[in-house]
């Protein structure tokens, strides 16, 4: 017969209750008739029903040369109930209440772990709750509904105004805003149009659109971030090879002391027999090696789970140590603190200007020349015919336009004289980057162009300085603007002028000092994320499991890295208190179960003992669970879970 | 006296039995899988711990260990490989399967919820 430990728990409670009455009423000289005989027939029962279990495990780990939890309650609750069978049959006085009060703790403690360990790993199953069930899809001349795991990639889906995306993919016809806090953690809702791309178990809004399934499957966003949460759950911390060399030990060394309790009582202070047994009986059940092992795997539980919620994919226990220790974060300017689509903001010189920029750069494919090309073509300008087209590598464009020498670039590039280079410099104080316009030996005038700094990138900065972090940026831009951008932003150092091959470099040389997170895009920036302390990779696709970094943040907003250091500091501070908490509970009780303070008054009977680990281990599994409580920064956007 | 003397001596020796038994240095059985329809198939009875502790797959063929509960303790009731990821609930699913990759030979270290029981699997 197999009872869950609940039901053996309430079983065991119901038959103690007798004794328990006993216990309460003695003090007022009354008594149940016939309770010696009464406590015996109950606790036969509860050891039957209650110790069985932990006995048989006991004994079939013992064979095997290993001692555990179960190896500590069998012990102490049969030592006590043979003992006071002994004394029942020989008129003596019995323990047998201590025995079954025990077990009666132990299973409570059992089953509220059960519980709650049960809650603190269910974030898992929520996530992959939120998936659509069906999908309605283009077949045969029309839309029907499938079972989701039916679709395909290239498939048309359909989705009505309330529903949710069933898969990834992107927009063909419609538009509407989406809710995707569930994935991203972005609280506001989110446009998207044609050609825009949605992410599976998101909710749409008010309108309706089609759109073809590009991942399905494991494939989709919500299934790559389940398996990370679930990998990142189930991964070890460092420092739990402190607990595992305990763990290892614990049991035999606590039987060891109970023997040298019960010895040394009796020998060396006179205890009586029955005095002694209790010592060590108090010994073997307050000591809980459940509490250690609880202490890591529960924090990592509930703190990678929670972070999930808010967009934050952790990938392991050991990035919760290593951002624990982390002095400095590096940013990669573009896409990072950047949005990262350049706009052109001043025009100096005339139409003409931009459009012989235009003309030279639409043959270009440098990043900043669809910012130029985008402007003209706002402008209405038609684009004229180049010829001899050639790309200075670092520093410009040359062309023929209508029988005339163009060059579109740096200064130098342009022979620019003080004048113009005046008024370029003032542009790059201001942040942007300026190209000098010369047509026919002649500069013609400059364009500015501004890669914008996303709306939370000063606020999140501040953020990370007040909890005490260095800022650096990396990038590929001229010192002039950089140090604009960084001003405005509120970045403690800038490095400028660094190729792209050369990011990984400097976040080694600032590693020779610190401790450094370098934050950037998860598939250009790899190498930097990858020989960082700490690699942060900004949400840049669907390709979760791909990204390299430690941290992956499934938005593209700043406040993610906050969020992600606070929520991965809190969750290793909860780990050091909770092992901290365990230790000090060992270290404190059985000194006392040991009856070590006896000359003070302070003793322990072993059901006290018992209580007490029952509630040591349940202790330590809500600490972890109040990680779902603690306060992180942004978290007051996210959606009630 | 006398019954005092009887007493440390015998709590002495007990005391080296424990060590002895404890952390003395034992043989431990290696399972070995069984093939079923071109499938290995790994049984590990949970009771007290893993028994067979070690459990040896042959590369390049699909593997799969399944977990027998007979334990009833709160102790045993999760099993977790760290490196795939797994945490199963034995409690509630007593015959669990667990998906072994055997494309690479390799170690599967695998323990309890609370890392107090281990066992491996290899593959080799």
């Amino acid at each position: 017969m197999q009872l869950s430990s609940i039901k053996r728990f309430w079983i065991s409670l119901v038959l103690s209750l007798p004794m328990l009455v006993d216990m309460i009423a003695m003090p007022f000289g009354f008594m149940l008739p016939n309770s010696r005989l009464i406590a015996l027939a109950a606790t036969t029962l509860v050891m039957l029903i209650a110790a069985g279990p932990y006995v048989k495990s006991a004994w079939a780990a013992f064979l095997k040369h290993q001692a555990n939890m179960n190896t500590l309650v069998a012990v102490g609750t049969s030592v006590t109930y043979l003992y006071s069978l002994f004394a029942f049959f020989t008129g003596r006085d019995v323990y047998f209440e201590s025995a079954a009060f025990v077990l009666v703790f132990v299973l409570l403690g059992d089953a509220m772990e059960e519980k709650m360990h049960a809650n603190a790993s269910n974030a898992l199953a929520k996530l992959l709750d939120l998936q659509a069930k069906e999908a309605e899809v283009w077949r045969d001349g029309r839309f029907v509904k499938l079972p989701v795991s039916e679709v395909k990639i290239g498939d048309v889906i359909r989705v009505k105004p309330g529903e949710k995306v069933p898969v990834d993919g992107e927009i063909v016809e419609g538009s509407s805003t989406l809710d995707e806090a569930m994935v991203t953690g972005e609280s506001l809702p989110v446009v998207k149009k044609a050609g825009d791309s949605v992410i599976g178990a998101t909710v749409n809004g008010k309108g309706s659109f089609q759109f073809k399934a590009t991942k399905v499957g494991q494939d989709t966003m919500l299934a790559q971030i389940a398996e990370t949460v679930k990998k990142a759950q189930t991964s070890h911390a460092p420092i739990q090879k402190l607990t595992d060399r305990i763990a290892g030990i614990f049991v035999p060394a606590v039987l060891v002391l109970a023997i040298l309790t019960f010895a040394i009582w009796y020998v060396f202070f006179n205890a009586s027999l029955v005095q002694a047994m209790l010592y060590a009986v108090s010994v073997i059940v307050i000591a809980c090696p459940c509490a250690l092992g609880l202490a890591t795997p529960t924090a990592l539980m509930v703190g990678t789970g929670r972070a999930a919620k808010m967009g934050v994919l952790i990938k392991n226990g050991e990035v919760l140590e290593k951002v624990a220790a982390l002095q400095t974060v590096a940013f990669d300017k573009t896409g990072t603190i950047t949005v990262g689509k350049p706009e052109v903001t001043d025009l100096i010189g005339d139409s003409a200007a931009l459009q012989t920029a235009a003309s030279l750069e639409s043959a270009s494919e440098h990043p900043l020349a669809q910012a130029i090309v985008n402007q003209a073509a706002q402008a209405g300008l038609a684009l004229e015919k180049v010829t001899d087209f050639e790309a200075i590598e670092g520093r410009g464009v040359k062309g023929q336009l209508a029988g005339k020498e163009a060059l579109v670039g740096s200064a130098e590039l342009t022979g620019a004289d003080a004048t113009w280079r005046e008024k370029a410099a003032a542009l790059q104080k201001q942040a942007k980057t300026v190209v000098f316009v010369a047509l026919d030996g002649q500069v013609i005038g400059l364009v500015a162009i501004q890669d914008q700094p996303k709306a939370s990138s000063k606020a999140a900065i501040q953020l990370l300085k007040k909890r005490g972090m260095r800022t650096v940026m990396l990038t590929g831009d001229n010192e002039n603007v950089a140090q604009a951008i960084a001003k405005q932003v509120g970045i403690d150092q800038v490095i400028a002028g660094v190729l792209p091959n050369e990011k990984a470099d400097h976040v080694k040389a600032l590693m020779q000092k610190e401790k450094v997170a370098f934050v950037g895009d998860g598939i250009n920036d790899a190498p930097a994320l990858s020989v960082a302390d700490v690699g942060i990779a900004m949400g840049s696709g669907t390709d979760i499991a791909k990204e390299a970094g430690g941290i992956v943040l499934v938005t593209s907003d700043l406040l993610g890295v906050v969020r992600a250091l606070d929520i991965a500091r809190k969750t290793f501070q909860r780990i050091k208190l909770n092992l901290f908490w365990a230790l000090i509970y060992n270290m404190v009780g059985i000194p006392i179960a040991a009856g070590l303070f006896s000359g003070l008054g302070l003793t322990l009977s072993p059901e006290l003992a018992g209580l007490a680990m029952a509630f040591s281990s349940v202790s330590v599994v809500s600490s972890s669970l109040l990680l779902n409580k603690a306060k992180i920064a942004g978290a007051e956007k996210q959606r009630p879970a | 006296m006398l019954l005092k003397i009887i007493v440390l001596i015998g709590a002495l020796a007990l005391i080296g039995i424990i060590l002895w038994w404890f952390f003395g240095k034992f043989e431990q059985a290696a399972g070995k899988a069984k093939v079923v329809d071109g499938k290995q198939e790994g049984r590990v009875v949970v009771k007290g711990g893993y028994n067979p502790q070690v459990m040896v797959f042959k590369q390049g063929q699909p593997a799969e260990v399944v977990f027998d509960m007979q334990d009833s303790t709160a102790c045993l009731s999760h099993v977790v490989f760290e490196k795939l990821g797994v945490d199963k609930d034995l409690a509630k699913d007593p015959h669990a399967r667990v998906k072994i990759p055997t494309d690479q030979a390799g170690e599967f270290d695998y323990a309890c919820g609370m890392n107090m029981f281990h066992g491996k699997v290899i593959v080799k």
